[in-house]
């Protein structure tokens, strides 16, 4: 069942950098980290890539397969024609160190932006009381790993570099959508995330939810619930008028 | 080295794991200046691939659960060659621990009144596994991540330690390499908290991530430290099998706690043919009584498919000895025809995926094939139990390269509970020995030459050998010789065989520049990996019974006389050969002695 | 959808739609009512206007514009379903993609310079979706109207009795497709119980937010089906008026 695969892979650093081809023995069942690894073990030791857990659960491995941002250890050989070149090359969005690794700093830098979560006057110490119904849209969003392929494909940072600064990105709208669905979260962050993440950058394309490799369903159920609560506190007269009486703590 | 990069810290975390970023939180609270290093960038440590949950003894769906049961199951679990103070404190702290990562903002699953739910596991008498579906290690790792990056701890990613420095007898700090640039940094901190995690990545087939290769271990062992249990791995019952390039992925035990089978090819639930008499008492006879305990497990006892993971892996490789395997060398896990698909798709959300993107199977309506991969290792530097500290000054460790906690053989659950309490415990004794001492102390210059000459050797190596080369064959020596089932021939063997590769590895020729360069960085650890095999080879050796992790085809007996008494420690000598030596084991006090009886 | 159908389909059904309502004649014939025209604002629409318009003879009006409205009613309050659909979340997605070609596709670079999103004027208008929401709700309810009038009417003795015209099902499904992609909306979605904080506080609109979760994920298929079936209906109503389809009463 094994063949010789023939891959083009992106070497260089930020100085500059070209594809360059391989050709690999695989075998059957195999993904395109399996191919990477093979690379690096017969023909270039020095390849660079990031990877971990090989199961989809670390969100190490993302780079971008024939132009697609794909996590290479859930990318299977067998959905590519073997006769056919596979290109991969890193993540756009981010500056390259080396090969197939980039900087992601922009991610953490974003991170570290969010006022963390907040507990309520009501219940300030845990254990909390919280319904399952009630946790059920943010665990959505926690089952995010990080893997940047959201931010990655997003053209209001991919295309637009200058945009960087105010602009968090679909992965942490949806941590600002998480926290603000927590049952017992005590802080408003919406206008903070529309008036200095960014949240009114976004045009819902929803190219971040096409390569989710989670199948979190970032626009329909994070970036657009975060909109329509941003438009309740800033954007609608007759609830901007009758507000106040405890809106927040329904 | 005056142009090497140098920080100054009082306590320095080496692994961004669930203990490493416990252990920094509380450093941090205690009010040290703290650091956090990791190979991998933050959030991505081997705890995300903890599925199935944390064990606390909170008792949210069995009020009679409690600690002492808790403490009684993990002391039993580990055929108890458990320290029982660490078993205490971890059956006591657990709750609290998984509290607090509430109060930092993890969503568990919630039960009907709104607290966490708990799910069943093997070994555990009740439900007992705080969880987020199957994803558990995951929600610990962000929140803990978040809490770190909240408390504005500083954190060095991708960035290796290769040696721990000394001053006179105690810690000093930690010399390492970026990856990114391949430039060499050292810590001063009279603290060092090893986080590493375990030793896998030196089996072929393993649950575990490249970064697994016992840097923590070996970091110890060349300190000084002593490695307690290191005969004691832990091969889980479930990893995949097929396709080949995704053997080892680990298949969560949640498969099982929600009600999945084990069945030969015959079909049979082959489970019931292999339980021990140290279980018996415990573990239902028929299959009506078996399927009762889900639903009331105050009546009826547990399917012997939730007995430790030592027993269920070796009745799986004995049904795949005696040919009753599935196609691709496996056995069948099957919940498709005993739950509903929209239970398993709730319950088992990724492990859905896993199977369905991995291996092209609906686990909704086909069984998986599953097989025993290497998964853990149940030894680990030896520490003092309340503090964490090893027997280096200045030098602590906990999670997984801690030993002592599990015994013989770990509970699945306890290592997410591990991390939590024995984490705090480091970070904050770490704290306390750095803010205690008169004067800080010294690195010494050196030694820091001396490291950096070493890791740069591959470089000026020509025609050497390939260091992925030399690591499949490791792989292939700890598979084949000290796997699941041992003897004296091969263990001998596999002793000899790892002296030689140890003799290769002054050779190995690495291509490139230190820039992020994987086969340079690859060659740097395997001198740990090989180090660390060494010790399971020498101590799987001496340990001359079966025992939880640890089974000898020429002694397969449990010997509670002599090896029941006894840990093993191994040490490294001035030759830089691994020593081992015998201890004798500590004596629970009679109040927690009284509760491993039979019949508790 | 690829963007090159999406252009395809939006930019034909805008070309008709603009010719359906400037033609200002064959929007109506007894007991059907052009969706474009319905309701009627103007005295225009009826027979007693001093002009006589072909094809809408006798159309029931609300009179609130007198004579002096002498062009096609249409646009008096095309405006709502226009804004509606033009600040509708899924159509924003398509005509970015599609017409500003912003971007064009998933991972495929953006011909502009410069990017501000929907933070400026005109795209922050945007926001005010909700509002077209509401509107949008009142013109289902005329529509539905007409749908049941023009069953009740069919099966009058004026007719024949007993018979019922194929055009009150044309405005029947036209009815419930709009109902449909109205309630399949995101804003519909957060007002009926997205914005609350606690759901097992408040279970009935968890109910209704659980049914609205649903509809939503099928928010793209009704945008179509609906504005297709909506631009056929207006079709069937002026081929009728035109005397094409002969009276309707088949079923």
């Amino acid at each position: 069942m094994g063949y010789d695969l023939k891959l083009k892979i992106w070497r260089g650093d930020s100085s500059g950098g070209q594809l360059v081809d391989y050709t690999v023995p695989v075998d059957e069942g195999e993904v395109v980290l399996d191919a990477v690894h093979h690379v690096q073990a017969m023909r270039s030791g020095d390849l660079s890539c990031r990877w971990n857990c090989k199961a989809g659960k670390c969100g190490s491995c993302s780079a971008e397969i024939n132009g697609r941002p794909r996590l290479m250890c859930m990318t299977r050989l067998s959905d590519f024609d073997p006769a056919e070149p596979i290109t991969i090359t890193p993540m756009r969005a981010f500056p390259v160190i080396k090969d197939l690794v980039t900087d992601v700093g922009f991610n953490y830098v974003k991170a570290a932006e969010v006022p963390a979560f907040t507990p309520t006057a009501e219940q300030p110490q845990a254990p909390f009381r919280m319904a399952q119904v009630d946790v059920e849209r943010s665990q959505e969003f926690r089952k995010c790993i990080e893997c940047f392929l959201c931010q990655d494909t997003c053209h209001v940072v991919r295309d637009h570099e200058e945009n960087k600064p105010a602009f968090s990105g679909p992965r942490f709208f949806i941590r600002y959508a998480e926290l603000d669905m927590h049952p017992n979260d005590a802080l408003d962050r919406k206008k903070l995330v529309q008036e200095e993440r960014g949240l009114g950058m976004c045009n819902i394309t929803k190219c971040c939810t096409e390569v989710c490799p989670e199948h979190i369903k970032i626009t329909d159920n994070g970036i657009i619930p975060m909109k329509e609560r941003v438009v309740d506190v800033k954007y609608d007269p007759i609830r901007f008028f009758r507000r106040k009486p405890k809106a927040e703590t329904r | 080295m005056s142009d090497t990069e140098r920080h100054q810290y009082d306590v320095i975390v080496v692994g961004a794991g669930g203990a490493g970023l416990r252990a920094a939180i509380a450093a941090h609270d205690a009010g040290a200046r703290t650091a956090v290093i990791c190979k991998s960038l933050l959030g991505k440590a081997h705890t995300v691939m903890a599925e199935g949950g944390i064990a606390a003894a909170m008792g949210n769906l069995w009020p009679e659960d409690n600690w002492k049961v808790h403490f009684r199951d993990t002391m039993r679990g580990g055929k108890l060659l458990n320290h029982w103070r660490m078993a205490e404190l971890h059956a006591k702290e657990a709750p609290e621990r998984v509290w607090e990562l509430e109060q930092w903002g993890a969503l568990f699953d919630r039960t009907a009144d709104g607290l966490i739910s708990q799910r069943d596991f093997g070994g555990h008498r009740y439900a007992r596994l705080a969880h987020v579906g199957d994803r558990t290690g995951l929600e610990m790792i962000r929140t803990l991540q978040q809490r770190t990056v909240a408390l504005g701890i500083d954190v060095f990613m991708e960035c290796t330690i290769t040696h721990l420095l000394k001053d006179g007898g105690a810690m000093s700090g930690a010399f390492g390499y970026w990856r990114e640039t391949g430039r060499f940094i050292v810590f001063e901190a009279p603290s060092v908290v090893l986080a590493t995690g375990g030793i896998g990545k030196s089996w072929k087939v393993t649950s575990n991530s490249w970064e697994y290769t016992g840097d923590g271990h070996a970091l110890a062992l060349r300190a000084g430290a002593g490695l307690i249990n290191m005969e004691f791995v832990q091969f889980h019952p479930t990893g995949m099998v097929w396709p080949p390039s995704v053997r080892g992925i680990l298949v969560t035990e949640s498969v099982r706690g929600d009600g999945g089978v084990l069945k030969n090819s015959d079909g049979e639930r082959f489970m019931f043919n292999y339980i021990p008499e140290f279980f018996k008492a415990e573990t239902a006879d028929t299959i009506e009584e078996a399927d009762r305990w889900y639903e009331d497990k105050k009546n009826n006892r547990r399917p012997p498919e939730l007995l430790p993971r030592d027993e269920v892996a070796r009745a799986i490789n004995s049904e795949i000895k005696a040919g009753r395997g599935s196609p691709h060398g496996g056995v069948f896990l099957d919940i498709a025809s005993r739950r509903t698909p929209e239970y398993i798709q709730k319950r088992l959300p990724s492990m859905y995926h896993q199977f369905k993107e991995l291996a092209q199977v609906d686990i909704t309506k086909d069984p998986m094939e599953i097989g025993p991969t290497c998964h853990y290792v149940m030894g680990g530097v030896e520490v003092d139990p309340d503090s964490a500290q090893s027997t280096v000054p200045g030098l602590f460790a906990a999670g997984e390269v801690a030993g002592g906690m599990h015994g013989a053989n770990r509970l699945g659950g306890n290592s997410l509970g591990d991390l939590l309490v024995f984490g705090k415990r480091a970070g904050e004794h770490a704290a306390t020995y750095a803010s205690g001492l008169a004067a800080r102390p010294a690195v010494d210059e050196a030694e820091l030459e001396r490291a950096s000459e070493e890791n740069l050797a591959p470089f000026d190596n020509e025609d050497g050998e390939n260091p992925y080369t030399v690591h499949q064959e490791l792989q292939q020596v700890m598979q084949n010789l000290v796997g699941i089932i041992r003897n004296e021939e091969e263990l001998s063997s596999a002793i000899k065989e790892i002296d030689s590769l140890r003799h290769r590895i002054a050779n190995l020729t690495v291509e490139g520049h230190r820039q992020y360069n994987p086969g340079w960085n690859l060659a740097i650890d395997l001198r740990n990996m090989l180090l660390v095999s060494e010790a399971v080879a020498k101590a799987a050796f001496e340990r001359k019974e079966s025992r939880g992790g640890h089974t000898r085809d020429d002694f397969p007996m449990t010997d509670y006389a002599y090896w029941g008494k006894r840990n093993l420690i191994c040490e490294l000598s001035s030759t830089g050969e691994v020593g081992t030596r015998e201890q004798s084991l500590p004596e629970p006090p009679p109040e927690l002695a009284e509760l491993l009886e039979e019949g508790h | 959808m690829s963007p090159a159908i999406s252009f395809a389909v939006l930019s034909s059904f805008v070309a008709y739609a603009t010719y359906a309502a400037f033609v200002n004649g064959f929007y109506y014939v007894k007991p059907y009512i052009s969706p474009f025209y319905s309701p009627c604002l103007a005295t225009v629409c009826g027979g007693d206007s001093h002009q006589r318009i072909q094809g809408a003879n006798g159309v029931p009006h609300l009179g609130v514009f007198g004579p002096w409205w002498a062009i096609s009613p249409a646009i008096l309050i095309l405006i709502f379903p226009l804004g509606f659909r033009m600040t509708c979340y899924y159509y924003r997605r398509a005509y970015y993609r599609a017409f500003w070609l912003s971007p064009p596709a998933c991972a495929v670079a953006e011909p502009h310079k410069k990017y501000s999103g929907e933070t400026r004027f005109p795209l922050i208008m945007q926001n005010i979706h909700r509002y077209f929401f509401y509107f949008g709700l009142i013109f289902n309810a005329i529509l539905t109207y007409d749908a049941v009038a023009a069953f009740v009417e069919s099966r009058s003795p004026a007719y024949g009795g007993g018979h019922v015209g194929l055009g009150s099902f044309v405005l029947l499904i036209n009815a419930c497709l709009l109902w449909a992609y109205s309630l399949s909306c995101h804003s519909c979605r957060h007002i009926v119980g997205g914005r609350l904080k606690h759901f097992s506080k408040h279970p009935l609109r968890f109910k209704f937010w659980g049914f609205v979760t649903k509809l939503n994920a099928k928010h793209m298929q009704l945008a179509w089906a609906s504005l297709i079936f909506v631009a056929l209906t207006d079709v069937y109503v002026r081929l009728a008026a035109a005397g094409w389809l002969g009276h309707g009463r088949w079923i």
